[in-house]
């Protein structure tokens, strides 16, 4: 199924609020779905016999930057049936505060892939996943402060636990 | 029997309760990160009932290098050296595949030589040879047999020993450089690359007669930790993990990048011979075939490069690098076949906002991405561990574990 058709199918689905907006040029075009609507989304593109996407290929929480004030995540969707991939964004504004994480709902329910890579994107980028089993960091000590993989993110402390940080 | 002594009953029923009480105490066993069978820096935390594990916890990033905070700082030629650091065992593969999507990016792909083409496949199949003997290897040892360990090393050396010919590095060789390469290969490489050939088809025989084919062994590893088809996919498995489960998904050709369409080799499945499809047998025999697979393109490829793409006295395989390393605004996530799997990188690049002298921003070409996600294969390899452990005796959670064949360099990245 091509870009349009999966587009048709999701606003048939879901109605046209489902989609906030695309990004049909590029390599890959992209689908902009509405945060709070993702996990049905999957659901239905992944059991449709019409699209099959029952490979997540990979998830990447992103930071936009400083200015922009406004986290997101990208799916990558492949279909093994079709031998298809697509792409799904979706990112709301939230302040740095990081006292305040932006959260999304998690998609560990549709495919369990999900479930590392939202620990790994909790941890480096502060987004907090609603619904996710075992939410704990991955990679990183238990005790460490701060997401390193934001765009403002810098040491504060001159030592780690009696290690000078050059 | 029919025993109707109530007071041999009653003894029975204490005797049975004792035993029953004793056996339901779970206990918490720590396993790794320093253990010899967890391949690395791996911890599992295991939940035993007696010999049975209950439930796996595993714990990673003892090896965490920051991979993508550093390709957030770096050019893309200078990340190069950083993504052989990820699955140190395949270096190659990684590099071809980063290669790959920022010359994408970029737009040079149809750009290259074929003769450099051919030498990237070249490398990255012997570099997989010799990331599946290690994988073969040490799971022997896992299992208790030692020698097909000292056989793959013996075998691997001479791989290694090529591709430091070929790069001045043996592991980590940032060989394969965007828009061409490092070095063209050395002269005599071809002829010394098709006497290894020839030498290694007698010994992968010799191996299968030691291992494949060995009683214990297929005691061991048939129908343990079976992994059905549809796990694995909701998982993300890929690679051996899911092609051992009787799926025909290879990457090489299904997407048919670089020149792989040009090149004739099988996509060895999972069949259940010695059990259940999706055994540890099946995936341990998946990689015995991808070896024999490989081995029909190394030598394709070396038959091309010593007849038509032959090397010539004016061929500078850097004659194509671009000066600048600026794609446009983009995002793009690129697949390929690593020696483990489907291993991605997925590209976010932004203009640089940058301020000139009268303090107006402006938006500048940068060849530093503005975000870099890595999704190795290992990484969703090894989360399906807990799932398709429950259960089983902890011998065969090792069974369980070499089977999987993960690079903790890749999983903690």
């Amino acid at each position: 199924m091509s870009f349009e058709d999966i587009k048709a199918l999701l606003i048939n689905k879901f109605g046209e609020d489902v989609i906030v907006g695309e990004e049909p040029g590029g390599l890959q075009p992209a689908l902009l779905i509405a945060h709070e609507r993702i996990v049905e989304v999957c659901l239905e593109l992944r059991d449709n016999p019409k699209t099959y996407f029952d490979f997540l290929s990979c998830l990447s929480g992103v930071d936009y930057g400083v200015d922009e004030k406004r986290f997101g995540v990208v799916y990558h969707l492949a279909s093994i049936p079709y031998q298809t991939q697509f792409t799904l964004k979706i990112s709301k504004e939230n302040n740095r505060d990081l006292g305040e994480l932006p959260s999304f709902p998690s998609i560990t329910s549709v495919y369990h892939a999900a479930d590392w890579h939202e620990r790994e994107a909790f941890e480096m980028e502060g987004i907090f996943f609603e619904g996710h089993p075992d939410l704990r960091r991955l990679l990183l000590p238990d005790d460490w402060d701060g997401y390193p993989l934001r765009k403002d993110y810098t040491t504060v402390d001159k030592y780690y636990k009696g290690i000078k940080i050059d | 029997m029919n025993i109707t002594n109530s007071k041999y009953e009653e003894a029975l029923e204490r005797y049975t309760k004792k035993i029953a009480e004793a056996s339901t105490e779970e206990m918490v066993l720590n396993m790794g990160p320093q253990h010899p069978s967890t391949h690395g820096v791996l911890r599992l935390e295991l939940i035993t009932d007696g010999e049975i594990v209950k439930e796996v916890i595993p714990h990673i990033g003892y090896l965490h290098r920051c991979f993508e905070k550093h390709a957030e700082s770096l050019t893309y030629q200078q990340t190069i050296p950083f993504t052989d650091r990820m699955d140190y065992l395949a270096s190659m593969n990684n590099s071809h595949i980063w290669v790959m999507g920022v010359e994408k990016m970029l737009g040079i792909e149809k750009e290259i030589p074929k003769r450099i083409e051919y030498i990237r496949v070249l490398v990255c199949e012997l570099n997989r040879i010799a990331s599946h003997l290690i994988a073969i290897g040490t799971y022997g040892i896992d299992i208790g047999a030692f020698t097909p360990f000292l056989w793959c090393f013996r075998d691997r050396e001479h791989i290694m020993g090529m591709l430091e010919w070929a790069s001045g590095s043996r592991m980590l060789y940032n060989y394969i450089w965007v828009g061409g390469l490092f070095y063209d290969l050395p002269v005599g490489f071809e002829e010394r690359c098709r006497e290894f050939v020839e030498y290694f088809k007698p010994k992968l025989h010799e191996l299968n007669g030691l291992l494949t084919e060995n009683q214990i062994f297929i005691q061991r590893t048939a129908n343990v930790g079976v992994l059905p088809m549809d796990v694995a996919i909701n998982y993300g498995c890929s690679g051996p993990m899911l092609r051992g489960s009787g799926l025909k998904w290879d990457l090489r050709r299904i997407d048919g990048y670089s020149i792989y369409p040009e090149l004739d080799f099988e996509v060895p499945v999972g069949k259940g011979e010695m059990g259940t499809v999706g055994d540890c047998w099946d995936r341990y025999k998946v990689r015995v075939d991808e070896i024999e697979q490989s081995l029909r393109i190394v030598e394709q490829c070396l038959d091309r490069l010593q007849k038509e793409l032959k090397r010539t006295p004016d061929f500078d395989p850097r004659a194509k690098l671009p000066k600048k390393l600026t794609p446009k605004p983009q995002d793009y996530y690129v697949r390929g076949e690593g020696a483990k799997g489907e291993l991605g990188f997925y590209f976010i690049h932004q203009k640089k906002k940058e301020f000139d002298k009268e303090g107006n921003i402006r938006l500048m070409d940068t060849e530093i991405p503005f975000r870099v996600k890595s999704r190795g294969p290992s990484f969703c390899n090894l989360s399906v561990l807990p799932a398709i452990s429950k259960g089983v005796m902890i011998a065969d959670l090792i069974a369980i574990i070499g089977s999987i064949d993960f690079v903790l360099g890749e999983v903690d990245r």
